[in-house]
């Protein structure tokens, strides 16, 4: 095959923008879905009817949503920093979708198959704080900034914890791609190869943090509506507005989706003889975010000062400490722990 | 609070979240309870307080004879009438404003009304997207009441009663 800059570098170039524009549409399309679920199921555990008119069951709603968010008027409060304003809820849609680019779908369905997949997830979502302080504080008003400085310290005490837990999935399996986390939990005993059995107290502790980190129920203290009104989003707007909305349920949903890939086994099949594919790994989110949609409904919110106690007293303590049990586990060969 | 183990064990096995899950889940599947609204609608009191609406004599006059006593009664100041003589002679409104934005909805004018002229019908789906579209004026309160002339009738014939 000839060489030159078309075949080196055009080519793939333009498959690999391809593949974005694909997972992003995708992504997209399957969050308005989401977002009707998420508020169908909030509504069924208070006995309402909730969203029913626009399209069959309402399925349409979002897009109706979506509709009146871009058409109405975009205001800047007065005092506001206008390049910051702006820019934050670009930094927090844009951040939470670059993410996806490491999530493998199925078997070699990933737009970039790195070596250091977990990482640049990390290193990303850490930055997604970024969206939230600079909104609140470009946004001159009292509520917001209070709801900035609160997610700051949430997500970043969260962080925390999230990186131990996922420490002890590393050492079970000896690489930070994603790929080979997955293929590291194909076992003999389908569902029971998967990391969620022998590393079952993090697994929990990581839905929780998930939750923090997201700034979903009972953990939303940033937006708290009876407290900060809707905290960094007091003062967006029509279509900032829904670039934060979006990314919030990006981010969401990403965190449903390292669910599945670290604990969950990915795309494979729960049952030893069924196919593996993409639907494992769809349904099994959908899953996930179901029970984020739960959890929504049934827990009331936390307490600012519980909230940093759970996450620096609790959780960090607990997962320093699973991570020395998992190496020690994995080092004298249990099964389950050691798999590289 | 003294360290307890049982609130430990409590605590760490999540017992709270289980508890409030499962009785989440089951809600989840009940029937809902919520009127679908625009498609279904509650019952109505012959007292409910709505829209006005001025009324008109099965002949087709008009009730009001210009007395001004719901403007006078009415606590929000929302009503105004201009009233002079017609061509025969009798006492009628030239003008007849309600402004809805004013209005709370107490019913004194239709009480104060000596003639059952002015009444609050039983319709409250009137939101309209401009504030002036609220200003009402005779020729739309007539309207109102030509529209709902039936319900209305029927709300008073079955209040008459109790009063």
């Amino acid at each position: 095959m000839e060489t030159g800059f078309w075949s080196d570098y055009g080519l793939p170039g333009l498959l690999i923008l391809l593949q974005c524009l694909v997972v992003t549409v995708c992504l997209l399309v399957s969050l308005a879905f989401l977002l009707w679920m998420d508020r169908k199921v909030w509504g069924a555990v208070q006995l309402r009817k909730s969203i029913n008119v626009v399209g069959p069951f309402g399925l349409l709603q979002s897009f109706a949503d979506f509709l009146k968010f871009a058409m109405k008027e975009i205001v800047v409060p007065a005092g506001a920093d206008k390049t910051v304003f702006f820019l934050a809820p670009l930094i927090s849609f844009v951040l939470a979708t670059i993410a996806w680019a490491v999530i493998p779908f199925n078997a070699g369905w990933v737009v970039s198959d790195i070596n250091v997949g977990i990482l640049f997830i990390f290193a990303v979502s850490s930055l997604e704080v970024y969206g939230v302080i600079m909104g609140g504080w470009a946004s001159n008003s009292k509520y917001p900034f209070l709801g900035g400085l609160r997610s700051a310290a949430q997500m970043i005490s969260y962080e925390v914890s999230i990186g131990l837990i996922i420490v002890g999935v590393l050492i079970s399996t000896g690489s930070l791609n994603l790929t080979a986390i997955v293929e590291a939990q194909r076992g003999a005993y389908g569902m029971f190869s998967w990391y969620w059995l022998p590393h079952f107290p993090v697994m929990i502790m990581f839905f929780i943090s998930a939750l923090a980190e997201t700034n979903r129920p009972p953990f939303d203290l940033p937006e708290a509506e009876s407290e900060l009104v809707a905290g960094y989003q007091v003062e967006y707007s029509s279509t900032p507005y829904l670039l934060f909305m979006i990314g919030e349920y990006m981010a969401i949903t990403l965190m449903c989706a390292l669910m599945t890939t670290l604990f969950f086994g990915g795309w494979l099949s729960p049952i030893p003889g069924l196919p593996d594919g993409v639907f494992w790994f769809v349904l099994k989110a959908v899953f996930f975010f179901f029970m984020f949609a739960m959890v929504k409904a049934v827990v009331p919110r936390f307490r600012y000062d519980q909230l940093m106690r759970i996450g620096w007293k609790v959780f960090l303590p607990l997962s320093l400490a699973w991570v020395v049990i998992a190496a020690g586990l994995a080092q004298y060969g249990v099964p389950g722990y050691a798999r590289w | 609070m003294a360290f307890s183990y049982a609130r430990a064990a409590h605590y760490f096995v999540l017992a709270d979240f289980i508890a409030g899950f499962r009785l989440g889940f089951k809600y989840f599947f009940k029937p809902k309870k919520t009127l679908n609204y625009p498609f279904e609608k509650g019952p109505l009191s012959p007292r409910f307080r709505g829209e006005h609406a001025l009324r008109r004599y099965p002949n087709g006059e008009e009730r009001c004879i210009a007395c001004k006593l719901c403007e006078a009664i009415c606590p929000a100041q929302a009503i105004t009438i201009e009233a002079e003589p017609r061509e025969d002679g009798s006492r009628r409104t030239t003008r007849y404003d309600i402004d809805m934005t004013k209005c709370i909805y107490c019913g004194f004018c239709q009480e104060a009304c000596p003639v059952d002229a002015i009444v609050e019908g039983p319709n409250f789906e009137f939101a309209t997207e401009t504030r002036e579209e609220l200003f009402y004026n005779k020729d739309k309160l007539l309207a109102n009441g030509d529209r709902w002339e039936r319900e209305i009738a029927r709300n008073l014939e079955l209040d008459a009663p109790y009063r």
